[in-house]
C-alpha cells in the first residue's frame, strides 16, 4: 500500500513547550485517519504541519513524497478549527474564492455539497449560525479534488442533524485516491469511519493502529480505548 | 444501522448481507449495492465495506463481476444453509438464555412451541 503522508521523528518545540515529540506515523492512500487526544495533545499543530502553515524543529514530513510547502498546499485541502471566512462574503462569493485560489475547486460538487447540507449560495457568512458556518467552510473544503484532506475539528459546533449531513458529505465524497487525517473530541459518533487511529498525549504517540485490528484485539470501541488511554477524560 | 462498535465493523456488515441473502431481501444473482451506497446508507466507512465485500466473496457468498458490480453467488441450496446457519445462532442465544434461567430441555423445548403457537394464531 503506497503512503501519501509519512512522518518520522517529527519534532515541534516552541519557545517554552514541546508540542510534539518524535512523532512517527504513515498515512496510507485511501485511508481516513483520525487524530484522537485531549486538548493540548499536539493534534492541531501537527494539522498545520500537515497543510504547510508550521515549519517542523526536526524530523521528516512528506506529503505524496514532498515537504510540505507551495506544492503541497496545491493537494492538501485544510480546514483550520476557526472560522476562516469573511463575514461580508456570501457562501458563493466563498466560492468563487476559493476557485481563483485552488485549480481543482470543483463547482459542480460544490453546489452538491450546498444541497447536502442545506445551504444556499446566496446567504451571507456574516448572517449564518455557528453550525451553517461550519457546513459552508466543510463545503468549501470538500469541493477540492486534493489528494490529502486534512479537518481540525470537523463536528465542533454542529447538532446532530449537521452533523450526520457531514457525515455524508465526507462518505459521499471519499475517493480511493486521497486520504483524510481528521482531529475529533467526538469520537463515539466518528469512530466508524476510521481506517487507522492515532492517539497523541503531550505531544508522543501514546498508541496507534487500524481501528478494526484494535477492536478485535481489545474486545471494545475506540470510544472505550480513548477512555482507557486518557483515564476518564470527558469526551463531549 | 445499530451496530456494536466493540466488535469489527466489517464482520456485521457481513452478517447483514448474509442476513439479507437468507431472508430473500438479496435473492441469488441479484446485484448488491454499491460499496459507496451501502456506505451511506449504513453510514460507515467505504473501506470497511468494501472490507466486508471481499470477505464475502472469499466465503464464496458474493462474486464481483470486473466492472458490473457484486452479485448474490450459490443457489437455492446455499441459500437454505444459510438460512438453517442463522437459525442455529438464534436458538442457541435461545437456549443459552433459558438455561441461564434454569430451565432444563423439555421446558426450554415446550415454552418455545407454546409461544410459536401464540404468534401464528
Amino acid at each position: 500500500m503506497s503512503m501519501l503522508v509519512e512522518i518520522s521523528d517529527l519534532t515541534k518545540r516552541y519557545i517554552t513547550t514541546t508540542a510534539l515529540s518524535d512523532v512517527t506515523l504513515d498515512v496510507p492512500e485511501g485511508h481516513i485517519m483520525g487524530l484522537l487526544g485531549p486538548n493540548g495533545s499536539g493534534k492541531t499543530t501537527l494539522m498545520k504541519i500537515l497543510a504547510g502553515l508550521v515549519s517542523p524543529t526536526s524530523g521528516s514530513v512528506l506529503v505524496d513524497g514532498m515537504a510540505p510547502g507551495v506544492a503541497t498546499k496545491a493537494i492538501v485541502s485544510f480546514l483550520p478549527d476557526v472560522n476562516h471566512l469573511d463575514r461580508w462574503m456570501s457562501v458563493g462569493e466563498a466560492g468563487d474564492f476559493y476557485a481563483d485560489f485552488f485549480s481543482d475547486f470543483d463547482r459542480k460538487r460544490f453546489q452538491e455539497l450546498l444541497d447536502i447540507m442545506d445551504l444556499s449560495s446566496g446567504q451571507k457568512i456574516g448572517s449564518l449560525s455557528k453550525g451553517m458556518v461550519e457546513k459552508a467552510r466543510l463545503s468549501l473544503v470538500f469541493s477540492r479534488r486534493a489528494r490529502l484532506y486534512v479537518l481540525d475539528e470537523p463536528f465542533g459546533g454542529l447538532d446532530p442533524l449537521a452533523r450526520s449531513q457531514v457525515l455524508d458529505a465526507l462518505v459521499a465524497n471519499f475517493r480511493t485516491d486521497c486520504s483524510m487525517v481528521l482531529s475529533t473530541q467526538m469520537v463515539a459518533d466518528v469512530e466508524r469511519f476510521f481506517d487507522d487511529v492515532v492517539f497523541l498525549d503531550r505531544g508522543c504517540v501514546v498508541l496507534s493502529g487500524e481501528a478494526e485490528k484494535l477492536r478485535t484485539r481489545r474486545g471494545a470501541s475506540i470510544e472505550d480505548i480513548y477512555k482507557e488511554v486518557y483515564g476518564h477524560v470527558e469526551t463531549r | 444501522m445499530e451496530f456494536d462498535d466493540r466488535a469489527p465493523i466489517y464482520a456485521q456488515i457481513m452478517d447483514l448481507i448474509k442476513k439479507w441473502i437468507a431472508t430473500g431481501e438479496l435473492k441469488v444473482e441479484q446485484q448488491l449495492p454499491s460499496v459507496r451506497d451501502l456506505a451511506r446508507q449504513v453510514v460507515v466507512n467505504p473501506n470497511t465495506v468494501q472490507k466486508a465485500y471481499l470477505e464475502l466473496e472469499r466465503e464464496g457468498y458474493v462474486a464481483t463481476q470486473r466492472g458490473m458490480g457484486t452479485f448474490v453467488a450459490g443457489d437455492y441450496h446455499t441459500v437454505d444453509l444459510l438460512r438453517q446457519g442463522l437459525a442455529r445462532d438464534i436458538v442457541a442465544r435461545y437456549v443459552a438464555g433459558m438455561r441461564s434461567l434454569g430451565y432444563g430441555p423439555e421446558e426450554i423445548a415446550t415454552m418455545a412451541a407454546e409461544t410459536a403457537r401464540k404468534e401464528t394464531t
